[in-house]
């Protein structure tokens, strides 16, 4: 960890000149090949030295010694906003009641470290930035010492920092006066990391930076952005997906006070309004006739009938070994199940929303995203100006869980059609009912499996195919995510699954259903659906063996330390195994997801068929745990996320529409029906994960085996809703 | 024309009595703080104040709030119970994303004004009403019974 890290002059460059009695810091490292999106930029560095746009840099000193962090990834919830400036506040010894926060613009140096887009997902953005911004905070330090050296005439050896200060004997001089002789000397050519002993601010539980101003109402959201002749604009959109405008009549729109212009644009008719409401009732007075196109059948249990049709036929081989056909008619007993899980939209809390301005040769752009540079591009090209002529704002997200990294630049793109349309600055607003409505869902899925267990009860051939659409399929994701066929995100977490591994003979395969409804990745993605199916099967084969479903577990999982850490550590702190009060059974499934690995016990009591979760402890090996209470915050906020959905969420269709609408039938979780959570961190030194998402994939199933403990009802289709009534 | 006491002061405001309290103030004032998270009472993030009673701005129209007083979330800390919350919220760390707090900490507030010592069943009753998708439910709990003790 004690690395030096030599930075060349190209990739470290100062431009203190960009901020007036200031010092800004901006480098790049190159980016890791390993994942590059084909376009993306394919060595920040580049062979020259690039002209880094302002503000290409990840932090700023002022005079007044504030230092401002520029985050490269979006804050949505997931506490980055108070993460990333820790690890620079770590490495400069800064003041941290000095630190200022900003999101960063859309620039190629904040290409994600290892995706090469500019992008918040994957639960990535720690584990990503741990070294970017620990030497942006190291390098920081070095230059303020030197500066210090030279303003007191002492040797930068005898200097050493302290809170935002460097201190020699006992003088103290604030960062803040340094910056401008920091700013005029050489750059430092390599950079020491603390050592993890020297730590003070890295594993400490830090309040959240963003607290204050979300408390007190001043948060600035997509959705409050306001500026002197800004309109607002709502969009009638075709009821089935794929459909087109045939004709419409504004007459009745136009009456509306406040409604300024009505205009057609590629995925609509928008109305144009001085705010919401006249837009709105401007919308709901506007008629529109539809060419519903070729969808306007569609039905998702239909589909569902299909999938199951196609599931009983092998797919494309996502994984393989041995001769599972052979050896399952072979074994003492077999096990047959059939799971099913429902389309489910995001819905985060901010409605989808986005404000556009475009000058001549420019655009300026103000939304929460999670994929600025992919937004700028689509911009650009609807446009037709350059990438770096979009200038795009990211603001808090009011929530994200994937919605708001969109590949297709969905809302963006609308937005700048609808601004390109209307002629004037416009902030397109999505309804709740446009968001249920809009798209770009959780797939649907459908699993098929037939495992053949030994006479002690271990499994000896597993059969599984996968039936669903693919989120990469047609995609820039497509080229490195979709192999023979196999779409990875479909099948993550069966075909890698550690319990497979332990069995001789396997076969997974898949079947990409290519529908119309417009698919995405949704809070944990794939492992959304594989977690619930896995470990409902495993539970299902300890039942069949007559095994205690934590023992099965453990010599399933003999061979993955970091499973059974988390395993282990969740049915100690529940208590595994002692009597619960009447009525109320426990549930455990453990599940490893972007690079963490996450068990979960879930103490649940059925009655009349209403379910009751009582209980979630909750135990994760993420590596190091750089803020171990966000980490926490992330355990409940995924158990949340994970229990809605898994106890009532779904979206269906019937005649090509979708049948819910709001919140009052696409159902989510609420105060009421929040457990009690604990978490538990496993101490690790092993390889960071993430923690936006791991903890989401173990809740249906730790829910669902704590239900058949409670009833012998086993659940192989969520949500859970009133299948047990 | 129509006068709405917004905060204390009062305000002529250019818009249609069907209008939505809501977009009357995010829109039309531009006090943003109040959030449009459904636009059918089913959500919360627009909880404001109105003579006290915790009210959905989305489906209240501003005719109805005539001659009242309506508060919200940018002067809660001038109401000694809505500055306790504050303080319970910062103290526990509540927020993440943020959006729906206004509405949850409007609606604490007017819980712990009618009853300062609530149960938990209380508070899922009280609660209920405001969606946080993050799921901050535990820490808003926590942070409900955290501010009812400070105000004992």
């Amino acid at each position: 960890m004690n690395s030096p890290l030599n930075i060349s002059r190209r990739t470290f460059l100062k431009a203190s000149a960009l901020v007036v009695g200031g010092l800004v810091i901006a480098f790049s490292i190159p980016t890791a090949k390993r994942f590059l999106m084909p376009g993306a930029a394919q060595d920040n560095a580049g062979a020259a030295a690039p002209k880094f746009p302002e503000p290409n840099a990840f932090l700023r000193i002022g005079t007044d010694n504030t230092i401002t962090v520029m985050l490269a990834h979006s804050e949505m919830g997931q506490s980055i906003w108070t993460t990333l400036p820790m690890l620079i506040a770590e490495e400069l010894d800064a003041d941290w009641s000095k630190i200022k926060v900003e999101h960063a613009a859309a620039a190629p140096a904040y290409i994600h470290t290892a995706y090469g887009i500019q992008i918040t997902g994957g639960s990535s953005t720690t584990w990503s930035e741990f070294d970017r911004y620990r030497q942006a905070g190291a390098l920081t330090r070095l230059l303020l010492i030197g500066a210090a050296a030279e303003k007191l005439g002492v040797a930068a050896e005898s200097l050493k920092t302290e809170n935002g200060f460097v201190i020699s004997g006992d003088t103290k001089v604030s960062y803040g006066e340094l910056t401008e002789i920091a700013a005029k000397l050489e750059t430092p050519k390599a950079v020491v990391l603390k050592d993890p002993k020297d730590w003070k601010v890295i594993g400490k539980a830090t309040k959240r930076l963003d607290g204050p101003e979300k408390i007190n109402g001043t948060a600035v959201f997509g959705q409050d952005i306001h500026f002197d002749g800004l309109m607002t604009a709502m969009v009638a959109r075709s009821p089935v997906f794929g459909g087109t405008v045939k004709s419409f009549d504004a007459s009745a729109t136009k009456q509306i006070k406040g409604v300024r212009n009505v205009v057609q644009v590629p995925t609509g008719v928008a109305v144009i309004a001085d705010h919401y409401w006249a837009a709105k009732q401007g919308r709901d007075a506007l008629k529109v006739e539809w060419d519903l196109g070729p969808n306007a059948n569609l039905d998702s249990a239909v589909m569902l009938t299909e999938y199951r049709a196609l599931a009983t036929k092998p797919g494309l081989v996502a994984a393989q070994l041995g001769d599972s056909k052979t050896e399952l008619p072979k074994a003492a007993k077999s096990i047959e199940a059939e799971y099913a899980l429902p389309y489910l939209a995001h819905s985060p809390m901010e409605p989808l929303n986005c404000s556009v301005r475009i000058d001549k040769d420019a655009c300026e752009i103000w939304t929460g995203t999670q994929m600025q540079g992919t937004d700028q591009q689509a911009a650009a090209k609807i446009l037709g100006l350059k990438p770096e002529q979009v200038k795009i704002h990211t603001l808090f997200l009011g929530g994200g869980f994937g919605r708001r990294a969109n590949p297709a630049a969905d809302f963006v793109s609308e937005a700048v059609q609808v601004a390109k349309a209307a002629g004037v600055p416009v902030k397109t607003v999505w309804s709740r009912e446009d968001d249920v409505h809009g798209g770009y869902y959780r797939p649907m899925y459908l699993h098929q499996a037939k495992v053949g267990v030994s006479a002690d009860g271990s499994p000896v051939a597993w059969e599984h195919v996968t039936v669903g659409q693919s989120i990469m399929l047609g995609t820039p994701f497509e080229a490195f995510m979709i192999k023979n066929g196999v779409d990875a995100t479909s099948v993550e977490g069966i075909a890698d699954s550690p319990y497979l591994k332990s069995i001789p003979n396997y076969h997974v395969s898949l079947h990409t259903v290519k529908a119309s409804i417009p698919v995405l990745w949704w809070r944990s993605v794939g492992h959304s659906h594989s977690a619930f199916v896995m470990e409902s099967l495993i539970d299902e084969l300890a039942h069949a063996a007559n095994k205690d479903p934590l023992d099965y577990r453990r010599e399933l999982l003999k061979g993955h330390p970091r499973h059974l850490a988390a395993l282990n550590l969740a049915a100690e702190k529940a208590e595994w195994g002692k009597p619960l009060p009447k009525g109320v059974y426990r549930g455990i499934a453990v599940h490893e997801s972007f690079g963490s690995f996450v068990a979960q016990v879930a103490e649940v009591s059925v009655n009349q068929g209403e379910v009751k979760v009582h209980r979630m402890v909750c135990a994760i090996d993420c590596g190091l745990a750089v803020n171990p209470d966000s980490l926490k915050a992330q355990m409940e906020s995924s158990i949340s996320f994970g229990l809605g959905a898994a106890m009532q969420s779904e979206i269906t269709f019937k005649e090509g529409k979708v049948q819910q609408s709001n919140f009052h039938d696409y159902l989510v979780l609420r105060m009421k029906d929040m457990p009690k959570v604990d978490v538990h961190i496993v101490p690790s030194t092993e390889k960071m994960g993430g923690v936006g998402e791991p903890g989401l994939p173990p809740v249906a199933p730790a829910v669902t085996n704590a239900i058949f403990a409670a009833t012998g009802k086993r659940i192989r289709q969520l949500p859970i809703g009133n299948q047990l009534a | 024309m129509i006068t709405l006491n917004v905060n204390g002061k009062e305000q002529q405001l250019d818009v249609s009595d069907d209008m939505p309290i809501l977009w009357a103030l995010r829109d039309v004032m531009h006090l943003t703080g109040t959030k449009f998270g459904c636009g059918m009472a089913q959500c919360g993030a627009c909880t404001v104040h109105v003579d006290g009673q915790p009210t959905r701005a989305c489906i209240t129209p501003v005719s109805a709030a005539v001659g009242k007083k309506i508060v919200t979330i940018e002067d809660v800390q001038n109401d000694k119970v809505g500055q306790a919350v504050q303080a319970a919220w910062s103290e526990i760390d509540v927020v993440q994303c943020g959006y729906c707090q206004s509405g949850q900490i409007m609606a604490a507030t007017a819980l712990l004004t009618t009853n300062q010592t609530p149960t938990d069943a209380d508070i899922d009753a009280a609660m209920s009403g405001n969606i946080c998708r993050c799921g901050t439910y535990p820490r808003i709990r926590a942070a409900i019974h955290a501010a009812a003790t400070k105000l004992a």
